[in-house]
């Protein structure tokens, strides 16, 4: 990367979207979707399945083209820069994406290497990550053996290697028990304070928003219905108002027909995985 | 808030190493990064070798026996198994290789392919990256042939220049039949449509190549396929580097010339494909 980019990329607006649109088929997953995230923010984006939350992040990481519209990763086109945005941002799957066959610190040496990371670093950014997502002691141990809470912050460890400016993250904490929520969620504040990274997250989890997230924007239909502090959203819906009803009121609350059976497919299977 | 992620950079937090690496050193690390996974999971759990050499092994000593006795198939100076034997080699290295495009598909439904491909590293090299885990597969099942081959008491030629071309020659053909198989697993998306497939492929693939038989023996149209088929040119090499006085056809150069062309083709075109499968 030149010193040029760095210097906008660190300079600019973590995420910002302009008139961003995605059709598959028939079908518009994410609709002239304007989205701005301030650096070093923690950001929640929910919404009913097929809100298009995971379209948006796909076309954020450069995994899938827009239709029309421009987006931009700290300041990086993703359209025109792909490989300079692929160095400056993380991402977490909704999967369960640690190899099973292969030791923690082996999954955290594949990445290392992927990103280039010097020989004479790696080992040291390697134990780093592992103590500080607390694997130190589970580094050698073959991820298959490993528990869901454990794995998800191996992903996480993963996917800070190269200290990335933005870290994505699709339904982190799902299918985990609260003990292993609340120590993700805990890591992921650590690492904003650490690195200065901003974090951009989907959720279904209305307490993970409220709890862990400074602004949040509910998606429906391929636009961002409302966007805001967890806080401000709640008062505008009423004096009682907790984040369900913030949920209810801007999504419509219905029970939608988003979720096709190749997702379903595959979150039932992550469910299992994680037993 | 600028300011913020400013002094992140200052404190050396989010500047990685890619910013002084050049493009074909990272290519190359990121490149064996994938074979070495290949390595460390082969070493970690070998059972699945055993079970992969009884099909070689049963063509050698049932299909490989009777031919040998009725000698209805000329093949020079070689004796029937002799010839036969780099043809199983390069066949067992291809039906590992032609169904391995299927761990593309089974990493996507894992999220480990989004996270190779939300990296910097070229698509191109995630490719070639699978193609050699595919030849490092193959290797393995090399040294089962070669016992296979010492116990039936083949002349087997252990020259280091020799035994070096092998080796080449089998990562060659895996990474070429491999890729193609990440090919197809790019545009056909699921599993069951893949296999389906793989097992259309292996047939021809096979028998239309001198992997059994010489070409010379074949009908008119049916060489032409053999001269079009990689593994022709695998076999090929392999019968004149692996069994003492064996010949190449081809050559060992123009093989190699082949095989390297093809490989460079499929890596452009799957590295292409690549970011099809998680859409």
């Amino acid at each position: 990367m030149s010193n040029e980019t760095s210097v906008e990329a660190a300079s600019a607006l973590a995420v910002e979207t302009l008139g961003l649109t995605r059709h598959f088929g028939a079908v518009t997953a994410v609709d002239q979707l304007d989205l701005t995230i301030a650096p070093r923010s923690i950001f929640g984006l929910l919404g009913p399945n097929g809100a298009g939350k995971t379209t948006t992040i796909k076309i954020l990481t450069t995994m899938l083209a827009p239709s029309s519209g421009t987006a931009r990763v700290a300041g990086l086109d993703v359209l025109k820069n792909p490989v300079q945005t692929r160095k400056v941002i993380g991402y977490v799957s909704q999967m369960l994406s640690a190899d099973g066959a292969l030791t923690g610190y082996e999954n955290l040496l594949l990445f290392a290497r992927i990103y280039g990371i010097p020989r004479r670093e790696r080992k040291a950014r390697i134990a780093d990550a592992l103590e500080f997502m607390g694997l130190s002691e589970s580094g050698n141990v073959l991820v298959r053996n490993y528990s869901g809470g454990m794995i998800r912050r191996l992903e996480i460890a993963q996917s800070m290697l190269h200290r990335p400016l933005v870290l994505f993250l699709d339904e982190p904490t799902v299918g985990l028990d609260p003990v292993a929520r609340h120590a993700v969620w805990q890591h992921l504040r650590e690492l904003r304070e650490r690195f200065g990274t901003t974090i951009l997250m989907t959720t279904h989890d209305m307490e993970e928003a409220d709890r862990l997230c400074e602004n949040i924007a509910i998606m429906h239909h391929g636009r961002v219905a409302a966007i805001g502090s967890p806080e401000s959203l709640k008062k505008q819906v009423g004096p009682e108002a907790d984040l369900n009803d913030v949920f209810v009121h801007f999504a419509g609350g219905s029970l939608d027909d988003g979720q096709g059976y190749r997702e379903s497919v595959r979150i039932r299977r992550t469910a299992r995985r994680l037993g | 808030m600028a300011k913020a992620i400013g002094k992140a950079l200052e404190s050396g937090a989010p500047r990685a190493a890619w910013d002084n690496q050049s493009a074909p050193a990272a290519f190359l690390r990121a490149t064996l990064a994938l074979a070495d996974v290949e390595v460390r999971k082969l070493r970690r759990d070998p059972t699945e070798l055993l079970t992969r050499a009884i099909q070689p092994a049963l063509w050698l000593l049932i299909f490989g026996q009777v031919f040998a006795h009725l000698k209805s198939i000329p093949t020079g100076s070689l004796d029937y198994l002799s010839f036969m034997v780099p043809g199983i080699l390069a066949q067992s290295v291809l039906f590992i290789a032609i169904f391995y495009g299927i761990s593309v598909i089974w990493e996507r439904d894992l999220g480990i392919l989004q996270k190779l491909l939300v990296s910097p590293a070229p698509r191109s090299a995630l490719v070639l990256g699978k193609a050699l885990s595919a030849g490092v597969r193959g290797l393995a099942q090399g040294i089962i042939i070669y016992a296979l081959a010492l116990l039936l008491r083949i002349h087997l030629d252990f020259s280091i220049g020799h035994v070096a071309g092998v080796i080449g020659f089998i990562i060659l053909g895996s990474a070429v039949f491999s890729t193609f198989s990440l090919a197809v697993a790019c545009i056909v998306k699921t599993r069951e449509r893949f296999m389906g497939i793989g097992q259309v492929l292996t047939m021809p693939l096979f028998f239309a190549s001198n992997a059994i038989y010489p070409i010379a023996g074949m009908p008119g149209w049916m060489r032409v396929v053999a001269n079009v088929n990689p593994l022709s040119y695998q076999v090929d090499a392999l019968r004149s580097l692996m069994v003492r006085g064996g010949q190449p056809v081809f050559g060992v150069g123009f093989d190699a010339i082949v095989l390297l062309l093809i490989l460079t083709g499929l890596v452009l075109l799957t590295a292409r494909l690549y970011p099809n499968v998680v859409q």
